[in-house]
């Protein structure tokens, strides 16, 4: 079954204190190698059958209107993954 | 990485005196921008330009109501300035609260960003409020939220509920910090500007009490907590001007993003500050970020200081000065240090792995001076931003619809026609009454929050007002109660926000506790509009003159202007929170009867009038005119001390105070408190009253109160009353075996019925 795979990351100039928070984890484990941290969210829409341009644009929008919330997300990839 | 500006020094703008500057798109208004070049001798900087358009917005100068605030400063009494320690015009008022305790609160606005984005509005208001409370020294231990939202049904008040609520439990409960209370209204009128209210509380003990003044020439400033990002600035991307590149990240201006973890290691660093004395003084930085907190703590203190911008650890290495001077980043402080604390002060900073900066030392020069580089880019008076603002006589007058709208009662209108008067048609009035969105029980809301986390909460939500205790050998406590009535307001301004005092002050009463305090949070549409300016002007007015008839000072507050959209303003909404003290938090009276009060007397203390205008019955009939009900300050204050006195020597298990929805209310919301039937009759109020069941039920007379009296204090009870000439009739018996309300001789409702009228409404919308 193929799957439409969105992902959403806070807006570059928002506070991502979560990723804060693993930045400042990192070196305490030892990897040091790390100089910043962004987290954000994936999503995977499953399809029974083809994925076609119409559905793909319906993952777009859902995309940009549900999934992500505009004000501080931004949608940063939407592609088909398929089994 | 480094980034080249075009800095716009002061040598610069010396020799540049006509470059344009954006100062409309600031905000700024002509008359200001000539004020500002008459104050510098020359034109501003760019980053001075950023400085006074955000410091001389209505914001922070309160420069439509300056004029008309003085009045909670004026009309006091040496009384009421008792136990003040800290008064108005500090970032919250202290009061002493004995044993060497005091308690510090504020009620402050977070409205219009909590409409653009609700999760983050909402919890960065609490933020906001909680470093508020930090900055006099306190440590917090409760926070409130009065909200107002849009229709209940609309399909846009799902996001804001939605968002706001969550965003509150997220950041409060992060922070430990139990939510003890509040309100939720919903009306049309609030659709596009929703009210998100926050009130913070903390205890201190007297020694501990710090102001936000840079004193000590050669004192070390210092920025500390999160660092410096392009949150919330607004207009500050007309500065752009500035920048070399364009490169910068996506458009501004940005929503402010809180950290709850970060602020709550900030509280317990503050903290250890204080403890160790190693500050001066302190300010948190919200709105106007480091331009109110340099301009603020240098006109405070000696008058002077010295600040180097490139010090202020980035988030955002792209942002220009001007934008590092306007940020609204969360979860900051900045602090002046003694030389010879300077290394104390570094290491409480590594202990709770806090950042922070450098940035200058005070002066007396009475000059803030700002470089960047070495190069001199803001140099000011800091009393010129932080003070002497402009100040504007707003033009005010009665609106010319003002008449009308008192003349349309509800009892005159179609609404007021085929009024409930049968027993079957009252019961299914009250249900729907418990069942409408104001009245209906809001458990969804305030189950999203701790209420308890701490320990030390004796009541929260449901009950008339949260209680607190602060000192834990002793039982020593605090109530506060927030309260505001816009339709009253809308219908009759002075008298409206006299009702919001008078709700508050009785809430607190009804606790046990004795009102010592006032915190408010004015909420109106557009000053420029001269019928919104009235309904202020008037609001102040009633609000102060309220204060001193019931002795009660202003400790401090907030005012939130051009809650409007297009020239449709809210109704005026003055968020009245009265905070009292307890001496004891075990002796607080909960808002209804527990099972073991089985035959206990129920009393109606206060007399009802036939007062339907602007009620919530009316409300449920979409009407609103007429005058609210009368106000009596008076009999507010002495119902009060009733209140108090009764609760004190245990002559009453619970009391209700009688507010929106009236007697049915009350009735129902006693009942439902614990799930306690009762029997009672309204014979005795209707003959005495000359009213009518109906009006009985649902009328909104003020300075009225349920209460439960064991049998052993009747007498007792009603020698104190009448002694004091207190009017109070005796309505029947909480009754543990029926499982019913029953209105003698009209209709019985089971518990059961009610709870599933008052419970099914949130979820129905938001579950």
């Amino acid at each position: 079954m193929p799957r439409i795979v969105v992902d959403v990351m806070l807006k570059p100039e928002i506070l991502d204190p979560q990723g804060k928070a693993i930045a400042g984890a990192l070196p305490r484990l030892g990897f040091n190698a790390f100089e910043a941290v962004r987290q954000g969210k994936r999503f995977e829409l499953s399809v029974d059958g083809e994925v076609t341009e119409e559905i793909l644009a319906q993952a777009r929008e859902a995309a940009e209107t549900m999934l992500s919330n505009p004000v501080i997300e931004d949608v940063v990839n939407v592609e088909v993954i398929d089994d | 990485m480094t980034q080249e500006f075009n800095i716009d020094t002061v040598e610069n703008a010396e020799g540049t005196p006509d470059v344009e500057l954006p100062w409309a798109e600031l905000g700024l208004k002509q008359n200001e921008f000539d004020e500002i070049v008459k104050i510098l001798g020359r034109r501003p900087t760019a980053a001075e330009l950023a400085m006074y358009s955000v410091m001389w917005s209505e914001h922070c100068s309160y420069k439509s109501t300056k004029n008309h605030l003085r009045q909670f400063g004026q009309k006091v009494t040496e009384e009421m300035k008792k136990d003040l320690m800290v008064g108005i015009g500090e970032n919250a008022g202290v009061t002493d609260l004995g044993d060497g305790w005091a308690v510090t609160f504020k009620i402050e606005s977070h409205n219009s960003p909590s409409f653009v984005e609700p999760y983050q509005g909402a919890a960065t208001g609490i933020g906001g409020i909680v470093r508020d409370i930090i900055s006099m020294g306190a440590r917090p231990i409760a926070v409130m939220d009065p909200l107002r939202f849009g229709a209940i049904d609309h399909e846009d008040s799902q996001r804001v509920v939605h968002g706001v609520v969550s965003g509150i439990g997220g950041y409060g409960n992060s922070l430990g910090l139990p939510n003890i209370g509040g309100e939720t209204v919903f009306d049309p009128i609030y659709q596009g500007n929703p009210l998100v209210n926050a009130l913070a509380v903390g205890a201190l003990r007297h020694e501990d009490l710090r102001l936000a003044n840079a004193s000590g020439v050669g004192n070390k400033v210092v920025l500390f907590g999160a660092r410096t990002g392009g949150d919330g600035i607004g207009g500050a991307s007309v500065l752009a001007s500035e920048s070399f590149d364009d490169t910068k990240p996506s458009k501004r201006p940005a929503v402010q993003v809180g950290d709850p973890f970060s602020e709550k290691v900030l509280i317990e660093c503050c903290l250890e500050l204080f403890k160790s004395s190693l500050v001066e003084g302190i300010q948190d930085l919200g709105a106007a970020g480091i331009s109110c907190a340099t301009s603020e703590l240098a006109s405070n203190g000696e008058g002077g200081m010295q600040v180097e911008l490139t010090d202020v650890l980035l988030r955002d290495p792209t942002l220009t000065p001007g934008e590092i001077l306007m940020s609204e980043s969360q979860e900051r402080m900045m602090a002046v240090v003694t030389p010879a604390n300077v290394a104390a002060f570094e290491a409480v900073m590594d202990k709770y792995g806090v950042e922070y900066s450098w940035l200058g030392e005070v002066t007396d020069t009475n000059r803030l001076i700002i470089t960047w580089k070495g190069e001199v880019i803001v140099d000011v008076d800091p009393k010129t931003v932080a003070h002497d603002g402009p100040v504007y006589d707003r033009p005010y007058a009665r609106p010319e619809w003002q008449d009308a709208l008192q003349a349309d009662t509800f009892r005159s209108s179609a609404a007021g026609a085929n009024l409930p008067s049968t027993g079957e048609e009252l019961k299914s009035a009250v249900l729907e009454l418990i069942a409408s969105p104001n009245m209906c029980d809001k458990s969804w809301i305030t189950r999203q929050y701790d209420r308890y986390v701490g320990g030390n909460t004796a009541l929260a939500a449901p009950d008339d007002a949260g209680v607190v205790r602060v000192d834990e050998e002793t039982g020593l406590g605090v109530a506060i109660a927030t309260d505001a009535n816009g339709r009253y307001t809308y219908l009759d301004p002075y008298v409206g926000a006299q009702l919001a005092l008078a709700e508050s002050y009785r809430n607190v009463a009804t606790s046990g506790a004795i009102p010592a305090a006032v915190s408010d949070c004015l909420n109106y549409g557009s000053p420029e509009d001269s019928d919104v300016m009235w309904q202020l002007a008037e609001g102040i007015r009633g609000l102060s003159d309220a204060c001193m008839e019931l002795g009660v000072p202003v400790t401090g507050g907030n005012v939130s202007l051009y809650n409007q959209t297009g020239d449709k303003a809210i109704h005026p909404t003055p968020v009245v929170a009265t905070l009292g003290k307890l001496d004891d938090v075990a002796r607080r009276t909960p808002s209804g009867w527990r099972p073991e009060a089985d035959g206990q007397a129920i009393y109606l203390i206060g007399t009802t009038k036939d007062e339907l205008d602007g009620s919530e019955f009316a409300n449920l009939r979409g009407h609103l005119g007429g005058l609210p009900p009368q106000v009596d300050l008076a009999a507010e204050k002495a119902l009060g001390a009733i209140l108090i006195n009764a609760s004190r020597d245990g002559m009453v298990d619970a009391a209700h105070d009688l507010s929106e929805g009236g007697l049915a209310a009350a009735l129902s919301e006693m009942v439902l408190r614990y799930g306690v039937g009762a029997r009672v009759a309204l014979d005795e109020i209707c003959q005495r009253d000359g009213i009518d069941a109906f009006t009985a039920l649902f009328s909104e007379s003020q300075a009225r109160a349920l209460v439960a009296v064991p049998r052993s204090e009747e007498v007792r009870f009603n020698d104190m009353t009448s002694a004091r000439g207190i009017t109070v009739a005796r309505l029947g018996v909480v009754d543990a075996q029926s499982g019913a309300l029953e209105v003698q001789g009209l209709f019985t409702a089971s518990v059961d019925e009610l709870r599933e009228a008052n419970e099914g409404t949130m979820e129905k919308y938001f579950g």
